[in-house]
């Protein structure tokens, strides 16, 4: 008995720290890499209305994002405070949509090209008229599968 | 030479205790502001384009349930102004027919859903309808799922999905806006 005593005494029991911010540091790299900051900057104030049959946009890569609403006030000056549409970063016009389509479809392979959604992101306030005129851009331009992207019901 | 001994004798160590701390505050600064951005939204088809004008097709007119949005965000149904919380349930009766009615629909098959809207129309406004009959349609999928399944129709697998889709096929048919309202 005093033999093992005596040997334990004498070691001194403290686990290392050394390694523990190695470990965080792994787990921030990994936050830093999974963050996807906003990808395009909004030129128009959208703010999308609710709705409860709702579907979920799973694939990313597939989903080409088409913003409709007002430009917010920094923009006002340039581009008016009629509703615009927004393609990728720049305000863009109906004859844009063809070209913005082809772009995206380009970067993917031949069998994921009918599965692509084009994501309406469009604010409540808007009237009807420029949606329409999306939609009836997109019909001519072969894009027929699009998601009026909506926020789920506040309960 | 006495000065290197005496900073020998000191441990010449940074501490690295609070490089844990650091790394805590970047962690928490990064989970605060990921947002892994969830797109969701009301999915739909849109019909194909031609140049042609479509064939105008003559439809039994107890088979179409005409909704139109005016620029005033107002309902009118089948002539008749309607509230948009009532939407939803006349558009079932109307596709089931339970009672079998000569002004409704033959069968769920054969119901039409025709929506019009103006230039004028509020986005919101016209979300919410489109919202409401598809809603309408999904409600009436379930309800056929838990007759003949016992369960609701998303945990269904895909024959049976395609089943059910057979017996209450989704028509919404969207005609051309008219352009009475249009302001920005």
């Amino acid at each position: 008995m005093s033999k093992f005593s005596k040997k334990r005494s004498k070691a001194e029991p403290e686990v290392s720290t050394a390694s523990l911010p190695d470990i965080i540091f792994m787990l921030l790299f990994f936050f830093m890499v999974v963050t996807v900051l906003r990808d395009s900057d909004k030129k128009v104030k959208v703010v999308t209305p609710n709705a409860s049959e709702l579907t979920k946009l799973t694939k990313k890569s597939l989903v080409n994002y088409i913003y409709i609403g007002r430009p917010t006030d920094a923009f006002k000056a340039t581009y008016g405070t009629k509703p615009r549409m927004q393609l990728g970063d720049k305000i863009a016009d109906m004859s844009d949509i063809p070209l913005f389509l082809e772009k995206h479809k380009a970067k993917l392979a031949e069998n994921e090209k009918e599965q692509i959604t084009s994501s309406l992101r469009i604010d409540g306030s808007v009237t009807m008229g420029i949606v329409s005129d999306v939609k009836l851009a997109l019909r001519k331009a072969n894009q027929l599968k699009i998601n009026y992207s909506a926020k789920p019901p506040v309960k | 030479m006495g000065k290197t001994n005496s900073r020998d004798r000191i441990k010449n160590e940074i501490n690295a205790g609070s490089m844990a701390d650091i790394a805590f505050l970047l962690l928490i600064f990064f989970l605060v502001t990921t947002t892994i951005a969830e797109d969701r939204g009301v999915l739909v088809k849109l019909p194909p384009w031609s140049n042609e004008p479509p064939e105008t097709q003559m439809m039994n007119t107890r088979n179409v349930y005409s909704v139109l949005v005016n620029a005033d965000n107002q309902l009118l149904v089948r002539g008749e102004p309607v509230d948009i919380k009532d939407l939803r349930d006349n558009t079932k009766v109307f596709i089931m027919n339970p009672r079998k009615l000569p002004n409704m629909a033959e069968k769920p098959t054969k119901a039409i859903i025709s929506l019009k809207n103006d230039r004028g129309t509020e986005y919101a406004t016209y979300l919410q309808v489109y919202n409401e009959l598809k809603a309408a349609y999904n409600e009436l999928r379930d309800e056929e799922a838990e007759k003949t399944h016992g369960i609701k129709f998303e945990f269904l697998d895909a024959d049976q999905r395609k089943a059910i889709r057979a017996k209450i096929p989704l028509v919404i048919s969207e005609a051309e806006p008219t352009n009475f309202g249009e302001e920005n």
